[in-house]
């Protein structure tokens, strides 16, 4: 006699148990095949996923991008503005026709340009990515390292080590980090740990980021530790006469993989956000190098005459932060149906 | 309809409900038709995947706004609920239909008292009732239920009840506007069986006293058995048989729902019948095989391997492998004024010894501390106080490190299927991680090892690879009992290894424990709460309640003649197949509890 068969964590569901058994089907799939299949349903998360991918290839690939649509991202084209107001020619060869409201888009540029320098938009907006990418991402690996391996050990370990640790992701919330960020970057010299200039600064702004945001992802992981070391699982590991580095590497780290990558991936928006104030507040990256931040903070000052100079950057933000939080949350509900629904 | 019968209260008519799911739809309830007169009682049997919930949640149209997709008729109190508009389902539910969930600790709302959710229920139907009138109506629900001081205890909010009692509060919030059917979903499942006993005995004097009309759905027969007229077994979202509930449980026609009751464990069934049943079947099987086998196969062989599965009988004085006295555990409980700890003894001086190659059954109700009792024993916690000894060492405080080797020889099987394999880890490696701790290194041999262990207890080789999540819930309890082996264990503990599976699944597991004890001499202690189930697989009992050991002894006479009050009490709850024999029962618990009055 075949038994009519129970389904996988039908006892962890709300729905109809006759849904679930269904759901037997998915006897070879792996719960990663099961959460792709979801993902590719849900369009605004597969969209998120599209334009952080693109995002992504533009960053990399910005020096041939810029080769073949536009100019290097520092070279001027004063020949292209009004040099009395700084604004963009409507007409270069005859000044007479006044500024233009669209700010010299055109074929040769394809976002138009910068006022008072003339610089090609494209190529800053392009070159602007990498910045915004690579500090929003180191940072984001440094928090997920910290905050993995600080609360993997107070959530496995507990008791005053819990204590001590919990106590320091407190502080750390509290810490007034803007702030400390606009001290830090005023003091700090030309060069130091072999780094200089812009190369040294994106290390302070990495550092910075990374180092303060931390507690976020520890306390989830801290969280999710606590109740995964209660599971019968572990205990079974331990009634095999498994040790602790067993235990928190074999079964308690690759249960943790989901909720710290969709984590990680709602955390980029976060340090592109933060990244970009820091920029605009101009405790960020020196200029010339092209941030998006540091080019709305440019803008502000031509808003009536160059509007364009702020909805671009602007614009860059917003698409880049959108799409990373909707494809988040995206890969939130599908690893985790019961969170959506 | 005819006009001298009874018009049915409850009529359902080819009812089919399909999901759409990432794997196509599924067809969840496939032609479904019954009638329930009223003040009849009608059971709605099935296992897991059945299709008896989503029906239940279809009569009180709470499919409304999912994806479900549902055809044919439903008729409730002369209304077809497919087609009433959403208020007319509201007017409906509570007024006609009550229903009575599952889980009595999530179906009343935490922050308000239960009585202003009587109130509740009672006025969102009757909004000219005035309050004072709706909670004295509330009182006398209350009362009608059986709760204590009813006056009193409707200030109460639902934590300050035990579950049994908070589903007496759930099944007096559906008698609130007298509705003309009571349908319980799976009522008694999450409670102990003394408490289970008296839901159900409160049913069914209400479905008599009030004249209403029961459906209750199950999944397991014993509990339907005395409580309902007609009976519905459902397979697949189909109704395989249906009929009086006399008829379907002694002459049961359809094969499936004879196997069925062949599964259901039975609390009169001892020990020895069992095995000698067990052990019929299995030989029964291997002759098939070797026959099927052809006659290429030698003669010898064979021989040599019946041989091998000869029951193995006790010789001589009986070795005692574990022996433990005077054990108990202390929990520190948090809480109070100052949030100063107290002590709670979950478990107090427990002593019982072991021997080699019997079963120990560990019977009691939740919180009895049997669980605790059972991870003590595995040194999965320290006990704080007694003594425990395995094959004369003493093992009470040895460090985790020195504990190690002694894993080997002691291991457990866990309750809950789904929680005790790691969603991450693929069934070979959660077997195989035994060998690794335990220090073999050469992969090849573990994933040999493995693969002999699958094929062993009922498993394809081949499934080395898969995660846990592809198995149902008696093949995972099945790699659970592979990983348990693995080391070649002289005692295994099995915490519940059998409540959280069906019938057939629970069968089938139970077959293989005992199997697997022929073969390889071992040593059980089985922590159960189904009385029936323990009878079937242990030599000696010990029942436990409030962390001691009430009493302890040969399981037949346990069972046939029971010494202590609470045994007897226990026994005299237990759910019974034959719906007569219920009925007999569920009087006799009737006069017992006129007598304490």
């Amino acid at each position: 006699m075949t038994a009519p068969m129970d389904a996988p964590e039908s006892s962890q569901h709300a729905e109809p148990e006759a849904v679930i058994a269904g759901a037997k089907n998915a006897a070879g799939r792996s719960l990663r095949q099961i959460a792709w299949q979801r993902f590719r349903k849900d369009k605004v998360g597969m969209a998120g996923g599209i334009v952080v991918i693109l995002l992504i290839l533009v960053a990399i690939f910005a020096p041939l991008l810029t080769a073949w649509f536009g100019y290097p991202p520092n070279q001027f084209n004063q020949q292209l503005v009004d040099p009395l107001t700084g604004g963009v020619l409507l007409d270069p060869e005859n000044p007479a026709l006044g500024l233009d409201p669209w700010g010299g888009i055109s074929p040769d540029h394809l976002l138009g340009v910068e006022p008072v320098n003339g610089r090609d938009l494209f190529s800053r907006i392009v070159y602007g990515a990498r910045t915004s990418l690579l500090v929003a991402t180191v940072a984001t690996v440094v928090c997920v390292v910290i905050g993995t391996v600080l609360g993997v050990v107070a959530g496995y370990f507990g008791g005053w080590i819990d204590t001590v640790i919990s106590r320091a992701m407190d502080i750390f919330l509290a810490f007034p980090l803007l702030l400390f960020a606009i001290a830090l970057v005023g003091v700090i010299p030309d060069g130091a740990f072999g780094l200089t200039g812009n190369g040294l600064r994106i290390g302070v702004l990495i550092f910075i980021i990374g180092f303060f945001n931390w507690p976020y992802i520890g306390r989830i992981v801290r969280g999710q530790t606590l109740t995964l070391k209660e599971r019968e699982f572990v205990e079974a590991a331990r009634s095999l006469g498994a040790g602790s580095a067993h235990i928190v590497f074999k079964e308690i780290l690759p249960n943790l993989v989901t909720p710290i990558l969709v984590y990680s991936t709602l955390l980029i928006p976060t340090n592109i956000l933060f990244e970009a104030a820091l920029s605009f507040l101009g405790v960020g990256i020196n200029p010339p190098t092209a941030t998006w931040g540091g080019m709305l903070e440019n803008a502000l000052r031509f808003y009536t005459t160059s509007p364009h100079f702020v909805i671009i950057p602007g614009l860059a933000i917003f698409v880049t932060v959108l799409a990373f939080n909707l494809f988040g949350d995206g890969l939130r509900d599908a690893f985790d149906p019961r969170s959506s629904d | 309809m005819s006009e001298s019968a009874p018009e049915p209260v409850v009529r359902v008519d080819d009812l089919r409900v399909a999901f759409p799911t990432l794997d196509g739809r599924i067809q969840a309830v496939d032609g479904l038709s019954f009638e329930v007169s009223a003040g009849g009682g009608l059971g709605i049997v099935g296992e897991s995947g059945s299709g008896k919930s989503v029906t239940s949640l279809a009569l009180m149209g709470l499919h409304r706004g999912s994806r479900a997709d549902i055809t044919g008729t439903i008729e409730v109190a002369g209304q077809d609920v497919n087609k009433l508009t959403d208020k007319q389902l509201r007017a409906m539910r509570g007024n006609d239909i009550a229903m009575v969930f599952q889980d009595p600790m999530q179906s009343l709302h935490p922050q308000y008292t239960i009585g202003d959710q009587l109130v509740e229920a009672l006025r969102v139907h009757r909004p000219d009732v005035s309050r004072a009138e709706a909670r004295k109506h509330a009182v006398e629900a209350l009362d009608r239920v059986g709760i204590p001081f009813p006056g009193k205890r409707i200030n109460s909010y639902p934590h300050e009840f035990s579950g049994g009692m908070r589903q007496r509060v759930v099944i007096a919030m559906g008698l609130m506007c007298d509705p003309k059917v009571l349908l319980a979903d799976e009522p008694t499942t999450a409670l102990d069986v003394t408490v289970q006993a008296r839901i159900l005995d409160l049913l069914d004097e209400l479905r008599r006293d009030l004249g209403m009309a029961l459906i209750l759905v199950s999944h397991d027969l014993a509990v339907v058995a005395g409580s309902v007229d007609e009976v519905v077994v459902m397979r697949h979202g189909v109704a395989v048989e249906r009929g009086d509930v006399r008829t379907v449980l002694s002459e049961p026609e359809h094969p499936y729902t004879r196997a069925l009751l062949a599964a259901v464990p039975r609390v009169e069934v001892s020990r020895a019948q069992r095995r000698a049943q067990d052990r019929a079947d299995r030989a029964e099987r291997e002759r098939g095989e070797q026959r099927a086998a052809g006659a290429a196969t030698e003669e010898a062989p064979a021989q040599e391997e019946f041989a091998a599965f000869a029951p193995q009988e006790p010789e001589g004085e009986r070795e005692v492998l574990l022996k433990a006295s005077g054990v108990g555990q202390r929990f520190k409980v948090r809480g109070g004024l100052w949030g100063r700890s107290t002590d709670f003894w979950a478990v107090k001086g427990v002593s019982f010894d072991l021997y080699k190659g019997e079963t120990l059954g560990i019977v009691g109700e939740s919180g009895s501390g049997k669980s605790t009792l059972s991870r003590m024993v595995m040194r999965l916690l320290e006990p704080t106080e007694g003594r425990i000894e395995f094959e004369g060492e003493d093992i009470t405080h040895i460090a985790e490190r020195r504990m190690r080797p002694l894993r080997r020889d002691v291991q457990m099987v866990f309750q809950n299927p789904y929680s005790s394999l790691n969603p991450r880890v693929t069934v070979g490696d959660a077997i195989g991680t035994a060998l690794r701790v335990q220090g073999e290194r050469d992969t090849r041999k573990i994933k040999r090892e493995v693969q002999e262990l699958l094929d062993r207890v009922g498993l394809e080789p081949s499934h080395y690879n898969r995660f846990p999540h592809a198995f149902s819930g008696g093949q995972r309890q099945r790699i659970a009992i592979a990983r348990a082996l693995i080391l070649k264990p002289k005692l295994i503990i099995c915490d519940e290894p059998v409540s959280a599976l069906d019938v057939s699944t629970q069968d089938q597991v139970l077959r293989l424990l005992s199997e697997l004890q022929d073969d390889f001499g071992l040593t059980y202690i089985f922590v159960a709460h189904d009385l029936a189930v323990v009878r079937q697989v242990s030599d000696r009992v010990a029942v436990m309640r409030k962390g001691e050991v009430v009493e302890l002894g040969d399981s037949d006479s346990i069972y046939e003649d029971p010494q202590s009050e609470y045994t007897r009490q226990l026994l005299n709850a237990a759910p019974v197949l034959d719906p007569d024999q219920a009925r007999e029962l569920r009087a006799e618990r009737v006069r017992e509890r006129a007598g304490e009055a």
